[in-house]
């Protein structure tokens, strides 16, 4: 085979570097030579880019067969490169979806796993590695093993949400889960400022088992924290349309914003209009699942929007000790800094993970896209500090920026173990990425 | 519609495995590797193909087994009412000629040896009063081209070989369907910088399969590959020797 160049690969924040694409059908035989796996790209910043000193990556795309599924119980496995959205398309009609679902389908198995991957039901139903029966995985001395909470239960818990850094995960099994109708009954209230916001997300947390919220990161003062709460469940069949969702027209972004497109003035507009839109204080009604668990889904390419220098997503979670105030304070850094963003997502988490980094805990998490202008690395470093007083950390699926020594000191004793379990099944650091270079020194 | 599929587990003939098995064909995969076949066979089984589709081990190297082996799909799916043939062998052109032996197996697999399966299908479909056989050939066959002189070479003689088994047996009830695919995005292109009006495997499925249900003869795939194979046939020897495609 020949050897295929260097390209460049980015993250969907568009943040890149040079790399080489293994490509093909069989993991197993193309897992041999690569130091990473990478699936749809779609975690934003650098998690899924080679380091400089090994380009090689596993393009698992092609391997996307499904191996087994039992209607009966909802037991699933497929190959990791299985995109969501090819599993949607098959098993939602069927009246199945996965237990745990980010807000793209544009995701394979792979990187559910890897990322560990939390939704809008994280308060009732944890995280997707919660859900997650078995792995076979390639490890760094050779070996094809299965790996699951009985067998070799450390590199288990080490890969649930360890970034690819443990090793290829080559199928995932999981369970399915069954659902009354592909629609959603969906309620969205308008919310005044962020102690509010927490409350209501509390209440909600109890009756719903979607909830998320949208918030105007422009607001200051007393509104700061104003936005609108979603939540939603199942539609049952006697409430639902008759015929399944249409998919509808999908537009595409097909070139580069300039970046001039997005500033404060075009994000305040808009940010605006959309607190406005919901006029009234409560309103419901039925949706698709598609427009519900995937808004943006609807346009493809939307990272377009902010040009050739890209964004980042800045997502922590505020664990429940740090207090009620403990998000003001962060969004505060953030107004007091003029960091404009664009999309600013809160949701409250329920229950502690499963994996060694994994990313949630009960606490209340914020996500911000930020464009990248110079200041930027300036803004991390100031949401970061405050992040840590906080006892807080972040999700390395969205992360390009943070610096060293803020990681190590969020996650503390967790890293000693996750570095215990990469010394335990890859002494000699043949997975790492260039995030894992960034942020472990690999 | 009962189909013998030789090439499904991987790019273009997955996908069109795929769109089958989504609406209920029946399928026997033919290939050389078994537990790569039942992978694929368990996939089109939870897609809708039914729990148990056949598989049954054909190397397009080996051209004697041929007749048994379509033989063996057509008992185990109970009938037979179409043959199709993705798989191929590909090489870029500085590679074969740094390589003999694999030029040398290029153009027996992707013409003799496929001619020779056709030749078998062909005669098992007679037999049973007609069907289709759907080949998968290339717009690389369509002009003698810099970078694709061996294997355009091959597949210039399979879509001439397809295209007169049409003229000969239409009339028997033999539809013979020649898929000529442009630049489509699969493991095998992977690495190469795709050019303006590459296709997806799935949309060159749905193509195909729409041939296969209609008889259309003669598929190019994206549609845009028709227009541009047309100017590319048109241009003068001048220009040919001048350009690198």
């Amino acid at each position: 085979m020949v050897e295929p160049p260097l390209s460049t690969l980015s993250g969907w924040g568009r943040h890149s570097a040079q790399g080489r694409e293994r490509v093909g059908e069989d993991l197993e035989q193309i897992s041999q030579s690569a130091h990473l796996s990478r699936g749809l790209g779609r975690s934003y910043g650098d998690s899924s880019l080679p380091s400089e000193a090994q380009p090689d990556v596993l393009n698992t795309t092609y391997a996307d067969r499904i191996l087994s599924f039992d209607e009966a119980t909802g037991a699933f496995r497929a190959e990791a490169g299985l995109s969501l959205r090819d599993l949607n398309r098959l098993l939602m009609p069927r009246g199945f979806f996965t237990p745990v679902s980010p807000g793209t389908s544009f995701v394979t198995l792979g990187g559910m796993v890897a990322a560990d991957i939390h939704g809008k039901n994280q308060h009732k139903d944890g995280n997707f590695g919660d859900h997650v029966t078995a792995l076979k995985m390639r490890v760094a001395d050779g070996r094809v093993l299965e790996c699951s909470p009985e067998r070799h239960p450390d590199l288990f818990r080490g890969t649930i949400g360890g970034m690819g850094l443990t090793g290829h995960v080559l199928e995932v099994e999981f369970g399915m889960r069954r659902i009354p109708s592909p629609w959603i009954w969906q309620e969205s209230r308008r919310i005044h400022d962020i102690d509010e916001f927490q409350d209501a997300l509390e209440d909600a947390a109890t009756n719903w088992p979607y909830t998320m919220g949208w918030i105007d990161c422009l607001a200051s003062g007393k509104n700061m924290g104003r936005g609108i709460m979603m939540t939603g469940r199942w539609a049952e069949p006697s409430e639902a349309p008759i015929n399944p969702p249409s998919s509808g027209f999908q537009p595409s972004l097909r070139f580069d914003w300039p970046s001039w497109v997005l500033n404060g003035l075009t994000i305040r507009l808009f940010n605006e209009l959309y607190y406005r839109k919901q006029w009234r204080r409560e309103s419901s009604g039925i949706v698709s699942n598609q427009s519900f668990t995937y808004p943006l889904d609807a346009i493809r390419s939307w990272n377009r929007m902010y040009g050739r220098r890209g964004f980042t997503q800045y997502q922590c979670v505020l664990p429940r000790e740090a207090g009620r105030s403990s998000a003001r304070r962060v969004l505060e850094v953030l107004t007091a800094r003029g960091g404009a963003s664009f999309l600013c997502v809160i949701k409250d988490f329920g229950r502690d993970s499963l994996g060694v980094l994994s990313f949630p805990r009960p606490g209340i998490t914020l996500a911000l896209d930020i464009a990248v202008r110079d200041d930027t690395q300036a803004l991390v470093d100031a949401l970061n500090e405050q992040v840590l007083k906080e006892g807080g950390r972040i999700y390395l699926a969205k992360d390009s920026f943070t610096r060293r020594e803020h990681f190590e000191a969020m996650e503390g004793s967790r890293l000693d173990e996750f570095r215990a379990i990469r010394d335990q099944w890859d002494p000699e650091r043949r997975f790492r990425s260039a995030q894992s270079v960034r942020l472990l020194g690999d | 519609m009962k189909v013998a599929f030789l090439g499904a587990t991987k790019g273009m003939g997955r996908a069109l495995g795929r769109l089958m098995a989504e609406r209920g064909d029946e399928l026997c995969l033919l290939g050389r590797n078994l537990a790569d076949l039942e992978r694929s066979a368990a996939d089109l089984g939870v897609r809708g193909a039914g729990p148990t589709t056949p598989c049954v081990i054909c190397d397009l190297e080996q051209p004697e087994t041929f007749d048994d082996v379509i033989r063996a799909a057509r008992e185990a799916l109970g009938g037979l009412d179409a043959v199709v043939v993705t798989a191929g062998v590909f090489a870029p052109q500085d590679e074969l000629e740094q390589d003999p032996e694999l030029a040398e197996r290029v153009l027996r697999v992707d013409f003799t040896n496929t001619v020779m399966f056709c030749e078998a299908a062909k005669r098992l479909l007679l037999a049973e009063g007609g069907g289709a056989l759907c080949a998968f050939s290339s717009v690389a066959g369509e002009r003698g081209r810099k970078p694709v002189i061996l294997y355009g070479a091959a597949k210039a003689g399979l879509t001439r070989y397809l295209e007169a088994l049409d003229h000969k047996h239409h009339a028997d009830g033999l539809r013979v369907i020649t898929v000529k695919p442009g630049f489509v995005k699969t493991s095998m292109t992977a690495g190469l910088d795709p050019p303006p009006f590459a296709g997806e495997p799935e949309g060159v499925a749905r193509q195909v399969l729409r041939a296969i249900d209609r008889g259309t003869p003669v598929v190019y795939s994206p549609s845009a590959w028709r227009l541009i194979m047309a100017i590319i046939r048109a241009l003068p020897r001048s220009v040919m020797r001048r350009v690198g495609f």
